[in-house]
C-alpha cells in the first residue's frame, strides 16, 4: 500500500465575475487604453469595494472549482481531463500555491514542483546560460542543484551553440526546447504540468513526452498532467480525474475517463467566454469562435470520422466581443503523422463593419475524395478583413475534434499520400500494340 | 538534500507559519531576481552604467543653477551650493527610484506571479535592491565633486551606512504598500509618477532645510524622506550642518517604522489574491 501524496478534500474555489464584454485589466500592456473614461470607472470602482476580479458593473458569482475530494497515491501519474472552462488550470493553481482556495483542505506530502508555463520568468535579454539559472531559481532549485544539472539541461535543450546568445535572438523553438529542459531537470517528489506540450515541434513534444514518461514510471514520481492530447495522456497517466464544470464527474483508470470525456454531440462548444489570458490561442479574441459543428454523421465528438467519398461540411459559429473590420477565415489541415500542412485555404467572409454583440454563422466545406485516408488535425483562424490583425485560433490543443478519413473500396488511390488529386484517364487513348 | 518529508497544507485563509521560512528558502530567487534586473538595466544602451551618473549630475547642475544662483538661497556650513544639492540629491533619487520600482515590479512580473508560487514579498525587495546599485554607483560624482572642491568630510560619514538603511527602510515600505494597490487599481501606476514629482520639491533636495520657517517645521517633517536627507547632509558636509538628530528625526522614524509595519501586513493580506487579479 503506497502512501497518499496528495489529499484534497471539499475543496472549492469561488470567482466573482463582472459582465462588460471586456477583459478585467491587464493594462499592462496597454497605457493608451487607460483613457480618461477608464479612470473615472477605476475612481468609482475604488469607493465601491468589490472582491477580487471584479470588472464590470453587474457581479455574479462563479464557482470555478465546486467541492472537489481526490486522493492521489505516491508514484501514481494522473491525467486531469476536461474541456475547457471545467476547472483544471483553476485545481493545478491552487495546488501550486499560486491562488488560494475559498473551501476546502489540501495536504501535499512531499517536495513539489509546478510547471504550468514553459519558460516562466525567461528574460529575453538574458543568453541562454543566464536563462537557465533563472528559470531554474524560479522554478524553486538552488544554484547548486542548477549547477549540478547544467549539463544535463544543455544537452537536452540541444541549443549548446548559442548559450551564450540573447534569447531573444532564439527561434521560437529553441526557446520552448531549452525552457523545458530546465522544467524536464526540477527535483521534487510531485510534479504538476500544465498543457505545456502544446508547443514546440513534433520531434521535441515526442521528446519531453519521453522525459515525462521516465520522471512517472522509472523514477517512481508524483505527477499531475494537463492536457489536451488524449494520447499522450493514454500512455503517460495511470489514473484519470475527469472535471465538468468544476465537479468531478469521475475519478479512476486513465481509460474509464478518457472514453467518458469522449461521449458527446459532434457539436462543438469553445465557450468564447472563457476569460482571453486563460486560453491557449495567443491572439486577441475580438472575434471568437464560439460553435463549430460537422453536418456528417460522425462517431463521438473527439474524433470526426468521415468516409473517403463524402463531402465534409462544416457550420461554424463566431461572436464578436469588439468591432471589426471584415472578417477573414482560414483554414488549415495538417497531417498527424508529420504535422505538415496538407491544404489550407483563406477567404474573406465579409468585407463589413462587424459590431460588439454580432454573432456570425457561416459553413464551408470539404469535397469527398480529396483527402486520403487517415488522421489530419484541424487548424481554424479568423482575422480582419486584411488579415493583419488574427483575433482567434481553434485546433486540437483546445479540443478541436480531428477528422479521421476512412478508406472505401470505390477509391481508386492507394492508401498513401496526403491527398487525392483529381485525374483524368482516358480510356479511348489507351493503346496496346 | 536532506530527506525530509515535506507537509504542506492548503485551506482558506491559513495564516502560514512557514511564511517568513519560504523567504529564506526562496532566498536564491530573490537574488536572482535582484541580478537579473541588474543585468539588463542597462542592456542595450551604448554608455550603460554611465546613466547612473550623469542622471544625478545633470538634475544637480539644474538645481544649483535654480536654487543657489538665480534664487539665491543659502548653503549650509562653508559647502560649495553644488555639494549640498548632491547630498540631498543622491539619497532622493535612491528614494524616488526604489520606490516606483517596487510600486510597479509585481505588475511588470505579472506573469511570474499568475505562474508560480514564492513568498511574493521578494519582488519588491528586490527592485528596491537593484536601485541600491545605482546609488552606490552615483557616489563615484560625490567623490569626485569632493576632490574638486578639495573639500575634506569629517567623521560623520561614517554614518551614511545607518542613513541608507532608513532610506531603504523607506522606499521598501512605501513601495511595498502601492505594489500591492497597484494590483488591484492600474490607477496607481499613474499616481505613482505624480508621489515623486511632488515628493521632489516638498523634501529639502535643492535647498536646506534651514531654509524652512520654523513654523511649517512639524509639517515638513510629516515627510519621513525629509530627515533622511538631513542625515546625508550632515554625515557628507560635516561640520556646518544641521544636526538631523532632533525630536523631528524620532517623528520620521516612528513614521517610517509604522509604515514599513503596515505595508507589511496589508501586503500579506493582499498577497493571496494578487494571481487572480494580476
Amino acid at each position: 500500500m503506497s502512501e497518499t501524496a496528495i489529499s484534497v478534500q471539499g475543496l472549492g474555489k469561488k470567482y466573482l465575475i463582472g459582465h462588460e464584454n471586456k477583459e478585467r485589466y491587464t493594462a499592462l500592456r496597454d497605457v493608451i487604453v487607460q483613457n480618461i473614461k477608464g479612470v473615472g470607472k477605476s475612481v468609482k470602482r475604488l469607493f465601491t469595494e468589490h472582491g477580487p476580479g471584479v470588472a464590470g458593473s453587474e457581479i455574479e458569482e462563479f464557482w470555478a472549482l465546486k467541492d472537489i475530494n481526490f486522493e492521489v497515491q505516491q508514484g501514481d501519474a494522473v491525467g486531469i481531463i476536461g474541456r475547457n472552462g471545467a476547472g483544471k488550470s483553476t485545481l493545478l493553481k491552487i495546488l501550486s500555491r499560486i491562488t488560494v482556495p475559498t473551501k476546502g483542505h489540501i495536504e501535499i506530502v512531499g517536495r513539489m514542483a509546478s510547471l504550468l508555463e514553459v519558460g516562466t520568468g525567461f528574460h529575453p535579454e538574458l543568453t541562454g546560460r543566464e536563462n537557465i539559472f533563472l528559470n531554474g531559481a524560479i522554478m524553486g532549485m538552488n544554484t547548486p542543484e542548477i549547477k549540478k544539472k547544467f549539463d544535463e539541461i544543455v544537452e537536452f535543450s540541444g541549443v549548446e551553440k548559442f548559450l551564450d546568445t540573447p534569447v531573444k535572438r532564439f527561434s521560437s523553438g529553441m526557446y520552448v526546447r531549452l525552457a523545458f529542459a530546465v522544467a524536464a531537470h526540477l527535483e521534487s517528489e510531485i510534479l504538476i504540468v500544465d498543457e505545456v506540450l502544446a508547443v514546440g515541434d513534433a520531434e521535441f513534444q515526442k521528446k519531453c513526452l519521453g522525459k515525462m514518461d521516465e520522471v512517472a514510471q522509472k523514477e517512481g514520481r508524483t505527477v499531475l498532467f494537463v492536457s489536451h492530447n488524449m494520447q499522450a495522456m493514454s500512455s503517460l497517466c495511470n489514473k484519470g480525474i475527469l472535471l465538468n464544470k468544476g465537479n468531478i464527474e469521475h475519478t479512476g483508470n486513465i481509460s474509464d475517463c478518457i472514453s467518458r470525456y469522449y461521449k458527446g454531440s459532434t457539436v462543438f462548444n469553445f465557450n468564447a467566454h472563457t476569460a482571453l489570458k486563460n486560453r491557449l490561442d495567443r491572439h486577441n479574441g475580438k472575434v471568437r469562435f464560439d460553435r463549430v459543428e460537422i453536418a456528417n454523421e460522425t462517431e463521438g465528438n473527439d474524433i470526426w470520422d468521415i468516409q473517403i467519398d463524402q463531402a465534409i461540411e462544416f457550420k461554424l459559429q463566431c461572436i464578436a466581443f469588439e468591432k471589426s473590420d471584415g472578417l477573414t477565415f482560414y483554414v488549415a489541415i495538417k497531417s498527424q503523422i508529420s504535422d505538415l500542412i496538407v491544404s489550407n485555404f483563406k477567404v474573406v467572409l465579409t468585407k463589413k463593419q462587424i459590431v460588439q454583440g454580432q454573432t456570425i454563422y457561416f459553413s464551408f466545406s470539404l469535397p469527398g475524395n480529396t483527402l486520403r485516408p487517415g488522421q489530419y488535425n484541424l487548424y481554424f483562424a479568423i482575422a480582419d478583413q486584411f488579415g493583419r490583425e488574427w483575433f482567434d485560433a481553434i485546433d486540437e490543443n483546445v479540443s478541436l475534434p480531428s477528422l479521421i478519413i476512412t478508406p472505401s473500396r470505390i477509391d481508386v488511390h492507394e492508401n498513401v499520400g496526403f491527398c487525392s488529386l483529381p485525374f483524368q484517364l482516358n480510356l479511348d487513348e489507351v493503346i496496346i500494340s | 538534500m536532506e530527506k525530509k518529508v515535506q507537509r504542506l497544507i492548503i485551506e482558506p485563509g491559513r495564516v502560514e507559519k512557514n511564511y517568513w521560512l519560504d523567504l529564506l528558502v526562496f532566498k536564491n530567487l530573490f537574488y536572482i531576481l535582484s541580478w537579473r534586473d541588474i543585468k539588463v538595466r542597462y542592456k542595450q544602451t551604448v554608455i550603460g552604467t554611465l546613466w547612473a551618473i550623469i542622471r544625478p549630475f545633470l538634475t544637480m547642475i539644474v538645481f544649483t543653477v535654480v536654487f543657489g544662483r538665480v534664487a539665491g538661497l543659502k548653503t549650509e556650513g562653508t559647502a560649495p551650493y553644488a555639494l549640498m544639492v548632491l547630498a540631498g540629491l543622491l539619497p532622493w533619487q535612491f528614494f524616488s527610484i526604489a520606490f516606483s520600482n517596487a510600486s510597479e515590479s509585481l505588475v511588470v512580473n505579472a506573469n511570474l506571479l499568475s505562474k508560480v508560487y514564492f513568498p511574493r514579498l521578494i519582488v519588491p525587495a528586490s527592485a528596491v535592491i537593484t536601485s541600491l546599485v545605482d546609488f552606490l554607483i552615483s557616489f563615484v560624482i560625490l567623490i569626485g565633486l569632493m576632490i574638486y572642491y578639495h573639500y575634506a568630510p569629517n567623521w560623520n560619514i561614517l554614518l551614511i551606512p545607518v542613513f541608507t538603511l532608513i532610506a531603504f527602510a523607506q522606499s521598501f515600505a512605501f513601495g511595498l504598500y502601492l505594489a500591492a494597490l497597484n494590483v488591484k487599481y492600474r490607477d496607481f501606476r499613474y499616481v505613482i509618477p505624480f508621489i515623486v514629482q511632488i515628493g521632489l520639491y516638498v523634501s529639502p533636495v535643492g535647498f536646506s532645510s534651514s531654509v524652512i520657517p520654523e513654523k511649517w517645521k512639524l509639517y515638513y517633517y510629516l515627510n519621513p524622506v525629509v530627515s533622511v536627507i538631513d542625515g546625508f547632509r550632515w554625515c557628507i558636509i560635516g561640520n556646518g550642518a544641521a544636526n538631523p538628530f532632533t525630536a523631528y528625526f524620532v517623528l520620521s522614524m516612528s513614521i517610517t517604522i509604522i509604515m514599513l509595519i503596515y505595508a507589511v501586513y496589508k501586503f500579506r493580506k493582499m498577497e493571496k489574491t494578487f494571481a487572480d487579479l494580476i
